[in-house]
């Protein structure tokens, strides 16, 4: 077995052990945002697109599943599904209007339309304002495990969070994630070899959209409610900071970012207070300016170096 | 007959705001060919190959390839059809490796790009097709290294092949040899004409010697209108020629 697989079946056992050491959902927590953040680098890593709206897609995902399952009674399964398809096509009309524009441009059209999303969000009726939508029943997976139980909910969204990290794993090693690269790394140069570098921009963009859905209809499932902080401009650039902390355009960063930080917040929050944000904007000034390529990517650089030194 | 020309432009103008980069050039390249566009600096070359591949919308005229006009046609469109160009500044994707590199290009018309749900090892029944074309241009014992790493000459070579992979019917080279010492040169000139059985060649040039050694026909572009065309030892007597390269009109007419 090679030393990739044996680390991803350790990864692996460390999930499934973690709720006996470590507060389910803390974990669970952990979990929904760093698949927001995988699925941010995505677009961010491997095709070289910042969003800076991506709190948008969170947070109707989170919106549409819990009022599908609320309102509508729809199964959990299929509510979180719907949130994820919302958030799909949301991102589909998000990237056509984006995809025209490119580098600060991008994340502009981005942020503006993300806002005007945002005040949807806080006019609308079903969204509940400034209350948020509260009480959304976790209800039971396939009809008979009870998801109210802390630690089934944990199974659930451990599966569903390995499910989409292979998924994004999956489309960085495909010939579709070869072009996102070859666009990454030189847009003219792929043009000129007869690719409509716009499609696939766009086919990136909606499966970063979607996915950054499923986590967010994730998140709402753990807690019971959505609120309009999912969907505030203060998260997309939450999930920036923790693509870039734990090494964009790495598999593993936006996992080891997404961890420290959620760990750190929840953990100054009680004793720091507002001070969280001062400590947040301070690493990541000493990331950008010491850790160019993040946690992930210094480790991988140091060991490259490592092995250069060896041969 | 028309159809001895592959590539036409009628009265191509592009202008910025005013200032005239490229106007009224109507250039025909023959079938088989290596074309020369040569000038001094700012002289509308690169202008004129960004029109022609319409990474620039021309303000006016026509491009017609085989016969048919492609004036309104998408870059990426103009690229299926045949017609690849390189870029003055390297054009090589600097963090994937001289193979994947290759097979990039190669990937296009394997189809199924748009697979994301597929392993990337499909793509390896592209290898052979691609380490043959690295070996036509001397890169075979690079394969596996980070473009990146390459040295500048080998870059262009790696350019080249990757240019190659999509068997481009005409193929648009912007100064293939610039910054290149001697060796180099001389690969990429031997390079450049072993290509060129089976296909046509535009390409824009300083280096006189790559010019006077393989271009059947040149044509010189000074502030934007063609000045000359003709075969070398033609267009190196033209006085009009001379005079607009002053510095370099020396080395013009010895070579
Ligand atoms: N996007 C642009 N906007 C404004 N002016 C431009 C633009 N692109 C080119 N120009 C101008 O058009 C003129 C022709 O430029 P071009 O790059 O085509 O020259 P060139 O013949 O390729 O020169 P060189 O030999 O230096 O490569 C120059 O004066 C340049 O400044
Ligand atoms: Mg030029």
């Amino acid at each position: 077995m090679s030393r990739r697989a044996i680390a991803y079946l350790m990864l692996l056992a460390a999930g499934l052990a973690a709720p006996f050491f470590i507060y389910p959902v803390l974990v669970m927590k952990v979990l929904c945002f760093a698949l927001f953040a995988c699925a941010f680098n995505l677009l961010l890593g491997y095709t070289g697109l910042l969003s800076f709206g991506h709190a948008a897609f969170f947070g109707a995902a989170a919106y549409v599943a819990g009022h599908a399952i609320k309102v509508w009674g729809l199964p959990t399964e299929l509510g979180l599904l719907a949130g994820t398809i919302a958030a799909g096509a949301l991102g589909w009309a998000v990237g056509s209007l984006a995809i025209r524009r490119t580098g600060i441009y991008f994340a502009m059209v981005t942020l503006a339309l993300a806002q005007m999303i945002y005040f949807f969000f806080l006019e609308a009726s079903f969204t509940g304002g400034e209350d948020g939508l509260q009480g959304v029943p976790r209800g039971a997976l396939l009809g008979f495990i009870d998801l109210s139980n802390d630690l089934n909910l944990y199974y659930f969204v451990l599966a569903i969070f390995v499910f989409a990290f292979w998924l994004i794993y999956r489309t960085i090693h495909s010939p579709f994630g070869q072009i996102l690269k070859a666009i990454r790394e030189n847009e003219p140069r792929a043009i000129s070899l007869g690719y409509d570098v716009a499609k696939y921009k766009l086919l990136a963009f909606v499966l970063s959209a979607a996915l950054a859905g499923l986590a967010g209809a994730t998140k709402m499932l753990v807690f019971k409610f959505a609120t309009l902080t999912d969907a505030h401009w203060h998260l997309s650039g939450e999930v920036v900071l923790m693509t870039i902390l734990g090494g964009m355009g790495t598999v593993f960063g936006p996992l080891v970012g997404s961890s420290v930080i959620v760990v750190l917040q929840n953990e100054l929050a009680d004793k720091v207070g507002s001070l969280v944000t001062v400590i947040m904007g301070s690493i990541f000034v000493i990331c950008v300016l010491l850790f160019r390529r993040g946690i992930v990517g210094e480790i991988i650089a140091f060991y490259k170096r490592m092995l250069g030194q060896k041969a | 007959m028309a159809d001895d020309y592959i590539l036409e432009t009628d009265a191509l103008v592009k202008e910025f705001k005013g200032f005239v980069a490229v106007s009224d050039v109507s250039l025909k390249v023959r079938r088989g060919h290596i074309h020369a566009l040569i000038g001094p600096n700012g002289a509308g070359k690169t202008t004129c190959f960004n029109l022609l591949t319409k990474f620039l919308e021309p303000t006016r005229g026509r491009i017609r390839f085989n016969g048919e006009d492609i004036t309104l046609e998408a870059p990426a469109q103009i690229a299926r059809r045949g017609i690849v160009r390189s870029f003055q500044i390297s054009a090589v994707f600097p963090h994937l490796t001289v193979l994947e590199n290759v097979r990039i290009a190669l990937q296009r018309k394997l189809g199924g790009s748009f697979y994301f749900w597929r392993s990337d090892s499909t793509l390896s029944r592209l290898d052979d097709r691609a380490i043959e074309l690295l070996a036509e241009v001397g890169l075979d014992s690079y394969v596996d290294m980070v473009a990146v790493e390459l040295p500048y000459g080998r870059k262009r070579a790696l350019e080249i092949a990757t240019t190659l992979a999509l068997d481009p019917e005409l193929m648009l080279l912007d100064e293939p040899t610039q910054g290149m010492g001697h060796e180099d040169v001389d690969r990429v000139m031997q390079l450049i004409k072993k290509v060129s059985t089976r296909r046509t060649i535009l390409m824009v040039e300083h280096n006189m010697k790559v010019v006077s050694g393989i271009s059947d026909m040149i044509t010189v572009l000074a502030r934007g209108a063609v000045l000359a065309e003709g075969p070398y030892a033609e267009v190196a007597k033209n006085p009009l020629v001379i005079e607009a390269y002053m510095g370099t009109s020396e080395e013009a007419a010895q070579a």
